[in-house]
Order: structure tokens, then C-alpha cells, then sequence
């Protein structure tokens, strides 16, 4: 399995941000996307994920291989640990949960109300849930926000499994996760900025 | 698909879930109406059965902007929409569960709420009917209204004002046929209307809800 990723452009409230992305991940490696804030990771793992639509270019395969973590961890705080773990395995098909609570140790935490639990690990919870989707392509963006040390190492090793199994991963981050795989630069693929329309400016009053 | 009934029904009954919400505020407007309108019985039975529709429809009205605002926030919609259910399948089961923790209440409630208001007994069958048949519309109409003020900060005003105008055939058919039913004349026309309606919205609503969402996640 290969994701691969042509001459994509990516849009944010209707302006290119990216133009021309080209990159292959295969089986088993991580691909982390570099670049400074506003560059465009979030833009182009939402492209990734299908919830925009990219201006040109392909990707395959399609949305439904991606399991997609954005900033937001989308767990209802009234709800216990478990049952939002049970509630996105159940959307997707998946019976046990028990894998993804071990490997991000929430398993003391099980039956606590996500509301009562810290930002870390709301975090771990959040990103626990990639692992109840059963998809091969997991996109990641900043997931290492509010983790301590030995939770990002959780993090990767969690990540390091699923390669293992013939996952991929593209993460958006700036941190080292020591994992198999090429870091992809943004800068290179900024869009240009539109041309000057100072003609299309007067006529617009003639 | 089950799984997001079930949530969001687990949500609405735990902590500041709005559960019972809509059915206070119905319970509010008909017990103040008889002191605003005073407590001549035949004034009070003519009215009833308007008096409840009215109610029952704002209360629906209050909890709309709930039915996706909070998903939006927290970013379970973007990633119900990367899920492997359709996103008119969300949108028909937030309007069921809609309806499941308001409408449904409130048409079981409202017999009893009649009482308060002196509806003749020939009118509390077909005032639950009309409630039973026309409130889905209100849910299914409420999450099209949610689904397209869904992105923006203080969408309700926007949404009541979206919304309220397409309500208005479901509240005049609905407290239609409750009147008739209870003076006793003939009210198949209004009903079939009622149904009609409701038939129409719950088929065609949750496409339009869909493709809003879809726009408004972008």
C-alpha cells in the first residue's frame, strides 16, 4: 500500500496556500511535514482526510483509508473514557478497544468522565482513537501538543506499531518522534501570490 | 449509525445535556397562559389547543442550536464527516434524536399539560395525533436550520429567523387539525397536510442538511 500525493494544490477560504505537492509514502514509513505556522500543514492533512477539496491534483488512495487527529479531539466530556472509545470503534466497525487503551495507558482512567481529565490526556484519548478506526493511513496534526515526554513516547511507539503492522502516518510536527520515514518540507510548495488585478480594480467601477 | 442515536441520546440525558429543557419551558407557557389571558374557562378552551401547538413549537425551537453547535465545537462533526457513515446519515439521526428528547416528550406530555389549559376532552386524542405526526417536521426542518448556520459564533438569532418561516405551514395545519378534532369537525384535510409535510421534509431535508454541513466544514 502506497499513498501518493500528485501535484496537489490546497485552498483556505479560497486562496491557494500550497500548489504543487508531490510525495509517495509507503508501508511502513512516516512521513512528518515540516514547515512555519500558516504555512499550510493543517490545509493539506484536511485535503488528505477529504473534509476540503484540493483545487488540482490527485490523491490516492481516497478519504476512507485516512484516520484523520486534528487539533480538536471531537470526546464528549460527560461521556466516560470508554464509552467515547466504544461510540468512534462502533462508527467504524471496530469491536475492541482494548488495544487502543493499552497502548495509550488510559486503562486506569477507563471509566473516568473525559471531562475530568487532564489536557494531556484528553490528548491521549484523542489520539487513542486512531487506533479504534481500523484504517491504514493515519494523519496527524500537532499531536504532541500538551504531552509529556513519556506520553509522546507512548505516542511513538503506538505510531511504530502501526508501521509495523503496514500502516502509514503523515504528521504534522515539529518535535523528533524517531521514526522510519522522510521529512517533507512546505516551504518549497508556498503558493505564489495572485497576480495584481489593479485593471480588474477600475473596471469593476466603470 | 446506531452507535451516534445512542450517543447522542447518552449525552442529552447526562449533566447540561437539555434533555427536559424544551418540556420546562412548554411546561411554562401553558401554566402562565391562563393567568395572561385569564381564567374564563371558555376563552381558555378555545385557545387550548393553538396555545399547545405555539408551545410545543418554540419549545422545539429552543434546543435547535444545540443539535450541531456542539459537535462543531469540538470537533466531533469533522470527524463524523471522515467516518464511514454518510453525512445525510448524521444528519437524519441528530434530527431523531432531536425529536426522541423533545418532540416526543412534549406530544406525551401534552395531554396532561391540556388539563392546565381546559382543551375539551374530544381534543386531547387529536392533539397528541397532530403532535405525533407534525413535530418530526419541526426536528428534521430545525437540523436543516442548524446544518446551515453551523460555522458561525452566535448563529441562533439567524437560525430562529431561517427556521420559524418553515414552521409555519406544520403550526397551521397541526393546531388545525387539534381544533377541529376538538369541536368535533371534519379534519382529514389538515391531517393529510400535516403528514404530507412531514412525509416531504424527512426525505428531502437531510440531503440539503448534508450538503450544508459538507460546505460549512470547509
Amino acid at each position: 500500500m502506497e499513498l501518493i500525493v500528485s501535484d496537489l494544490a490546497v485552498v483556505r477560504g479560497g486562496m491557494r496556500v500550497l500548489e504543487g505537492v508531490n510525495f509517495r509514502v509507503s508501508s511502513g514509513t512516516a512521513l512528518v511535514l515540516r514547515g512555519p505556522n500558516g504555512i499550510g500543514k493543517t490545509t493539506l492533512l484536511r485535503t488528505l482526510a477529504g473534509l476540503q477539496l484540493a483545487d488540482e491534483g490527485a490523491v490516492a488512495p481516497g478519504p476512507e483509508a485516512m484516520a484523520y487527529a486534528s487539533h480538536a479531539d471531537g470526546n464528549k466530556g460527560t461521556l466516560s473514557v470508554s464509552e467515547n472509545l466504544e461510540f468512534w470503534a462502533s462508527l467504524h466497525g471496530v469491536d475492541d478497544i482494548s488495544v487502543a487503551l493499552r497502548e495509550f495507558n488510559m486503562e486506569a482512567l477507563e471509566a473516568r468522565p473525559a471531562g475530568s481529565l487532564s489536557a494531556g490526556q484528553k490528548r491521549r484519548l484523542g489520539l487513542a482513537r486512531m487506533a479504534v478506526t481500523g484504517r491504514r493511513i493515519w494523519l496527524f496534526d500537532e499531536p504532541t501538543v500538551s504531552l509529556d515526554v513519556d506520553s509522546v513516547a507512548l505516542f511513538a511507539d503506538a505510531v511504530r506499531r502501526h508501521l509495523g503492522q503496514g500502516g502509514l502516518a503523515v504528521i504534522a510536527t515539529h518535535i523528533d518522534l524517531g521514526l522510519e520515514g522522510e521529512v517533507l518540507q512546505l516551504g518549497p510548495f508556498k503558493a505564489e501570490a495572485p497576480e495584481d488585478h489593479h485593471e480588474d480594480f477600475h473596471e469593476a467601477f466603470l | 449509525m446506531i452507535a451516534l442515536l445512542k450517543r447522542d441520546l447518552a449525552l442529552s440525558v447526562r449533566a447540561g445535556g437539555g434533555f427536559g429543557l424544551a418540556l420546562a419551558f412548554f411546561l411554562i407557557v401553558v401554566t402562565l397562559t391562563p393567568f395572561a389571558v385569564g381564567p374564563n374557562s371558555a376563552t381558555l378552551s378555545t385557545i387550548a389547543a393553538g396555545i399547545l401547538w405555539l408551545g410545543a413549537l418554540l419549545s422545539c425551537l429552543l434546543s435547535l442550536d444545540r443539535i450541531l453547535a456542539l459537535d462543531y465545537e469540538d470537533g466531533a462533526l469533522e470527524l463524523l464527516a471522515t467516518a464511514p457513515i454518510p453525512m445525510e446519515g448524521v444528519a437524519t439521526i441528530k434530527a431523531l434524536a432531536h425529536w426522541l428528547t423533545t418532540g416526543l416528550p412534549l406530544t406525551l406530555a401534552a395531554p396532561a399539560f391540556g388539563v392546565l389549559l381546559n382543551l375539551p376532552p374530544e381534543g386531547f386524542l387529536w392533539l397528541t395525533i397532530s403532535l405525533a405526526i407534525g413535530t418530526p417536521a419541526l426536528s428534521v426542518v430545525g437540523t436543516f436550520g442548524a446544518a446551515l448556520t453551523v460555522g458561525l459564533k452566535r448563529g441562533g438569532l439567524l437560525l430562529s429567523l431561517i427556521v420559524l418561516p418553515l414552521y409555519v405551514p406544520t403550526l397551521i395545519f397541526g393546531a388545525e387539525v387539534a381544533r377541529r378534532g376538538a369541536e368535533g369537525m371534519a379534519f382529514e384535510t389538515p391531517l393529510a397536510l400535516l403528514a404530507g409535510i412531514t412525509l416531504a421534509t424527512v426525505a428531502l431535508l437531510p440531503f440539503a442538511s448534508a450538503a450544508a454541513i459538507r460546505i460549512n466544514l470547509r
